[in-house]
């Protein structure tokens, strides 16, 4: 029984997503509940962390069927992790959503499609079965769909098209690859699949099956060439939903790589140098796509592209200091991401502007508000001793180490052009002289009571802190980072966890 | 019976692929509606086919001792409809809402998010 804490994160998600559909139309009751359930799963997460933390790998078996037969759901430190952020994310997304979501989309259903978003993430980081991750994927990308083109405006439903199309085609590719894998192994299960991938004799199906599982992942992760559904749609919807999707869509994408590429597709030389390959690429195209957009959001955008690179990078060095420092690097990343969205968002409201062409002078009217930006910003440059600086110093010794010269020049190439492009939008937007707002339709910040002023930045102020805890106590990231890589690096002791809590007694005849 | 659906399958990719292509949103959804149709056959196929053999262990034996029908692919196919008939359903109300509000349903005159800005 002790070990059903496991489910918890989903089934509180799933409760609280059916509870708002009965206040149906009821938007305080609705702000109330989503901000109690995010705080109530962020409760669950650190739990199921503190659990994993001090007793090792937890699993559970769904209905009592014994793997590789039925679907195993399990938490190892990676998994506990990623719960966790999602957990921190979805509380501040839920918090900043009361005050920017308009109330026509709340009665719209908007809460509950969040809750079965973060059910969908919470579902597809603790599975441990294929088919089941498949079924996760699916929950999050319908829900997406939903939040993406809630509101319906043009510009919404047009990047929701684009969205729409490449996420299904990620997703029957990635169906195929599961046919194609259950057709040459007979299981679904990860850990069983560790043990017998590895021994197949008829390699070149596995190499394409490998390949498959590349494609359908990396659309969803937005690699090079896959990305370009991500800075067509990811600026249209209001920002607490470019924050959520930002911060944590693509990174399921990144964890469902690290899972089989770690887990399954072991030791495989050609899918590694393949790997850094195209991290080189995103890391490339996705700074030089920052570099040329003015568009606050799209220029995230294209950052959420470009930092996706480091960890594949790191991925594919696949040594335990690379893993190691893209694990540091997602946590980071997930958090500083859902908050630069955020403060695009803040922006918004105290301008009413989004083109960086059109600011200027924030930090004359807004000192206070700019120094709280800068804290995210740069964070996500990795000014030393911010977040974003701890994981680089591992991807760099270890491209270093193994003589990935071409990776490492890329990490640096991403980071200065990172520090580049912000430096020109800190230019732009937060010196030179002031601008008269210019209002559509909303009230602007400045207009807000203090009450209302509080409650809207609360969420980039938690986020903030989160991050400055990230790069300040990069020791214990750093310790957490190094032991997620260690079980990554020897599976040895997921495979264990899976199927050492069988049931071993003999059947009754 | 396995190389007819193979070469079905083989198609309905091939032809979902082409579709998806096209610039009209109408094709892109049966494209779509093509290509998760042969996911399904691929994984039925994947499965083996065994015609007549329910995997029911008789009474006399404990284990089975003929190639048996898997029952898995089956259980996931079904799975994989239900899944894909939900989100065609709103492919096609979007794509409805799309050629109300862009006012075209041709997907190259669908590109002012990606205009420069």
């Amino acid at each position: 029984m002790i070990q059903h804490i496991i489910i918890l994160p989903i089934i509180n998600q799933l409760f609280i997503a059916v509870l708002l559909m009965f206040f149906y139309g009821r938007a305080k009751a609705q702000r109330f509940i989503t901000v109690v359930g995010s705080a109530l799963n962020l409760l669950i997460a650190a739990t199921l962390m503190h659990r994993v933390a001090s007793e090792g790998i937890i699993s559970m078996q769904a209905g009592n069927w014994d793997a590789p037969f039925g679907i195993t759901l399990i938490a190892d430190h990676l998994a506990a992790v990623l719960v966790l952020l999602t957990s921190i994310s979805g509380f501040a997304v839920s918090l900043f959503s009361v005050r920017t979501i308009h109330v026509k989309r709340v009665n719209f259903g908007f809460f509950p499609i969040f809750h079965f978003l973060l059910a969908g993430l919470n579902g597809a980081f603790l599975t441990g079965d294929l088919f089941n991750l498949y079924v996760w994927f699916e929950i999050m990308i319908i829900s997406s769909f939903v939040m993406i083109t809630l509101g319906g405006r043009k510009a919404q439903i047009e990047g929701a098209v684009k969205y729409f199309t490449l996420n299904i085609l990620a997703s029957v590719i990635f169906l195929t690859a599961i046919g194609v894998l259950y057709g040459i192994t007979g299981t679904l299960n990860m850990a069983d699949l560790a043990l017998k991938v590895p021994v197949i004799e008829n390699r070149g199906t596995v190499h394409v099956t490998a390949i498959l599982f590349l494609i359908g992942f990396g659309i969803k992760s937005a690699v090079f060439p896959l990305y370009f559904w991500l800075p067509a749609s990811y600026h249209t919807p209001p920002a607490a939903v470019s924050a959520i999707f930002g911060g944590l869509l693509t990174k399921v994408g990144v964890y469902a790589l690290i899972r089989v590429f770690t887990l399954i597709f072991i030791d495989d030389l050609f899918l590694e140098r393949m790997l850094l390959g195209i991290a080189v690429l995103t890391i490339i195209s996705g700074g030089m796509g920052a570099l040329i957009k003015n568009d606050i959001r799209k220029i995230f955008s294209y950052f959420i592209i470009c930092h996706i690179g480091f960890m594949i990078g790191g991925l594919g060095i696949m040594t335990q200091t690379a893993i190691a420092g893209a694990m540091f690097y997602l946590i980071h990343d997930i958090i500083v991401k859902t908050n630069i969205f955020m403060v695009a968002g803040l922006v918004k409201k105290l301008t009413g502007r989004q083109d960086t062409r059109l600011l200027g002078g924030l930090y004359s009217t807004h000192p206070l508000l700019s120094l709280l930006m800068m804290i995210p910003l740069f964070s996500l440059v990795g000014v030393p001793p911010l977040s974003g600086f701890w994981p680089k110093i591992w991807l760099f010794e270890a491209a270093l180490d193994g003589g990935f010269y071409f990776t490492f020049a890329a990490i640096l190439f991403g980071s200065f052009i990172t520090l580049f492009v912000v430096a020109k939008m800190w230019k732009r937007v937060f010196w030179g002289k002031p601008l008269k707002p210019d209002s559509l339709g909303f009230a602007l910040f400045d207009d807000e009571q203090p009450g209302a002023k509080f409650k809207f930045l609360l969420p980039i102020i938690l986020l903030s802190v989160v991050s400055l805890y990230i790069g300040l106590g990069a020791e214990h990231i750093g310790n957490l980072s190094q032991t997620v890589a260690g079980e990554l690096t020897n599976p040895q002791g997921y495979i264990e966890a899976v199927f050492g809590n069988v049931n071993l007694q003999p059947y009754e005849d | 019976m396995e190389i007819l659906l193979a070469v079905t399958v083989g198609m309905l990719y091939a032809a979902g692929m082409y579709m998806i292509l096209r610039r009209s949103l109408v094709k892109l959804i049966i494209g779509i509606i093509l290509l998760g149709n042969g996911a399904n056959l691929l994984i039925f196929i994947l499965g083996r086919i065994t015609k007549g053999q329910p995997p029911i262990i008789p009474d006399a034996h404990k284990f089975f001792t003929e190639a048996y029908a898997d029952p898995v692919p089956q259980a996931l196919i079904l799975t994989a409809i239900v899944i894909s008939f939900g989100l065609q359903s709103f492919a096609i109300v979007l794509i409805k809402r799309a050629y109300k509000v862009v006012g075209t349903d041709d997907l190259d005159e669908m590109n002012a998010t990606d205009e420069e800005i």
